[in-house]
């Protein structure tokens, strides 16, 4: 009697104890979520998206880090897709599934993924800015420091390593969905290897492709720490090019709480900021969950 | 000796090591419909996949002996396996369309092959539908997805699109096991017609279905050909003890 009443008792702690942690989490979410949209909701309006800071970045928009985001991603995408892409195909298509190629290189994907990401940006410093940018100014600027420093270029080519884990794991996972049969089908009528890849294999992974791209993108919109050495700047007056420093979001938020003259006074755009930056990585985040659910259901059809 | 379209001898195959097929040797006339039965996993289709080289998708199969396809062995060196697939063409057991328009499934393997030409491209398709027997059906959606067939169209889609290549040996992998009787039926019918053009090998573990359809049988058991005979010959009076348990019902 006593016995099963302790068990009861026990059981119920337990559940209790789970209960809390869960709800915690959910409260957390929910009270960081509603500061943010309170404290910046006031801002958020196509006047802030579209002007550049003012008043020593204590009045006006956010439109250069709009801009610079942007075009990271952008960059970042081009170089990233094709090439996590193309590693994803020799994994699925030609390297046999337990290959040493294919496990050495599954362990270097796995690995990219965990390192820090200040370490890429330590990277992108030493490689792209230090070794190939100084190079370059070397032998086509006579010594003249043009690529040799931060910008949006090395910036972009950093954040695209860091994001290439996450471009090859879902595409390699969309690969995967295009069922074998089709590439027999194909191989069958006398299709080369390539050709069954590029029109019928490719084709099967579009959507998955794409998931892989927003998800990147997602990732490197938010990230700061790679481009903190890279080219991030802390208030331009002018739209950058390939070659300049640039803004965005995530490190102008930093500027904004960190290094300004007047934290209080940026306080507004702080939220504004944040909020953002939190609802385009939301916005991404979402497509990709709706575009994988929609490719499984496809699947699953 | 008269070498006939396809020919084995004292072929092996092994599966990482593991012989699956042993020291089969057989002779495959043209233009007739040549049936291999057998219960499941005594090496029927994996002998079948073995003719268009489908095997070498598999890591770790190996084969041994000669596999002659109008006498030139088809595992020498120097063969170029698509131009061999081109020639032995295959439809699989689960029908297998494209995620394309019934058009664009049928003029993938011109396409592939080089042609281009929208009159060329456009006949071919008709032709290859009408050998199919599903021209009637489908001439009015060549544009619609070739998902939304039924099951028995797609299978004949399927035939069609192999057909649309110009091979001169159409190897079939149980194509009707997934299919209702009617369907079946249609499949059976089409088999037949076709032989005056192809040479067909057709693998099915329905015995109903081979002793309709086809001129000659193979009997295989534990990755051994047993008997080889004239489908009469198989399904009346067969030699061996085990063939004819099998085809009695008594195992399989």
């Amino acid at each position: 009697m006593i016995n099963s009443l302790r068990k009861n008792i026990k059981g119920i702690v337990i559940e209790g104890i789970t209960l809390f942690s869960a709800i915690l989490i959910v409260t957390i979410v929910v009270v960081m979520l509603t500061v943010i949209f309170i404290g910046g909701k006031d801002q958020l309006s196509w006047e802030f998206l579209t002007s550049f800071p003012t008043d020593g970045m204590t009045k006006g928009g956010i439109f250069p880090a709009l801009y610079g985001t942007a075009l990271l991603v952008i960059i970042m995408s081009i170089a990233a897709v094709p090439f996590g892409t193309i590693t994803a195909i020799y994994l699925t298509e030609y390297a046999k599934e337990n290959s040493i190629i294919a496990k050495t290189i599954r362990f270097a994907v796995r690995t990219l993924a965990v390192i820090p990401s200040i370490i890429y940006g330590l990277f992108g410093l030493g490689f792209f800015i230090k070794f190939v940018g100084t190079h370059i100014d070397g032998a086509f600027f006579g010594g003249e420091l043009k690529w040799g420093q931060p910008n949006l270029l090395w910036a972009s080519l950093t954040m695209a390593l860091l994001t290439l884990p996450v471009v090859i794991v879902s595409v390699e996972e969309a690969l995967k969905t295009v069922p074998q049969e089709l590439r027999a089908a194909s191989l069958a009528l006398g299709a080369t290897k390539w050709q069954t890849i590029w029109k019928v294999v490719l084709p099967g992974s579009l959507s998955g492709i794409m998931t892989g791209t927003i998800l990147a993108v997602s990732r490197g919109a938010g990230e700061v720490a790679p481009i903190l050495f890279t080219g991030a700047a802390y208030y331009l007056a002018t739209l950058p090019g390939l070659g300049d420093q640039f803004m965005v979001l995530g490190y102008h938020i930093y500027v904004l709480t960190t290094q300004s003259a007047n934290v209080d006074q940026t306080l507004p755009i702080q939220f504004g900021t944040t909020c953002v930056l939190l609802l385009l990585t939301f916005t991404l985040n979402m497509s990709a969950v709706i575009l994988r659910y929609r490719i499984r259901k496809k699947k699953n059809s | 000796m008269i070498l006939e379209k396809i020919h084995t001898e004292n072929m092996y195959l092994y599966y990482s090591g593991k012989m699956a097929l042993k020291d089969i040797s057989i002779q495959i006339p043209e233009k007739k419909v040549t049936a291999f039965i057998g219960p499941s996993g005594c090496g029927k289709s994996t002998f079948l996949r073995s003719l268009n080289r489908m095997n070498d998708l598999i890591d770790g199969v190996k084969i041994e002996g000669k596999v002659m396809i109008d006498a030139i062995n088809i595992y020498d060196k120097n063969i170029d396996v698509v131009n061999l697939r081109k020639k032995v063409g295959m439809v699989f057991q689960k029908s297998n369309p494209f995620a394309k328009s019934i058009y664009e499934n049928i003029a993938y393997g011109p396409k592939i092959n080089g042609i281009n030409n929208k009159n060329q491209l456009d006949e071919i398709v008709e032709t290859a539908l009408k050998n199919a027997a599903i021209w009637d059906e489908v001439k009015d959606r060549l544009g619609d997805s070739a998902l939304g067939l039924s099951g028995g169209q797609q299978q004949r889609l399927c035939i069609a699109r192999t057909l649309a290549v110009n091979p001169e040996i159409v190897l079939m992998d149980e194509p009707a096991s997934a299919l209702d009787p009617l369907s079946t039926a249609k499949i059976e019918e089409l088999i037949v017609q076709l032989k005056e053009k192809y040479t067909i090998v057709i693998v099915t573990h329905n015995m109903q279905q081979a002793a309709r359809i086809s001129d000659n049988t193979a009997f295989f058991y534990l990755g051994e050909l047993i008997e080889y005979d004239k489908t009469k010959k198989i399904f009346t009076n067969p030699e061996r003890k085990q063939t004819e348990d099998y085809i009695t019902g008594r195992f399989g």
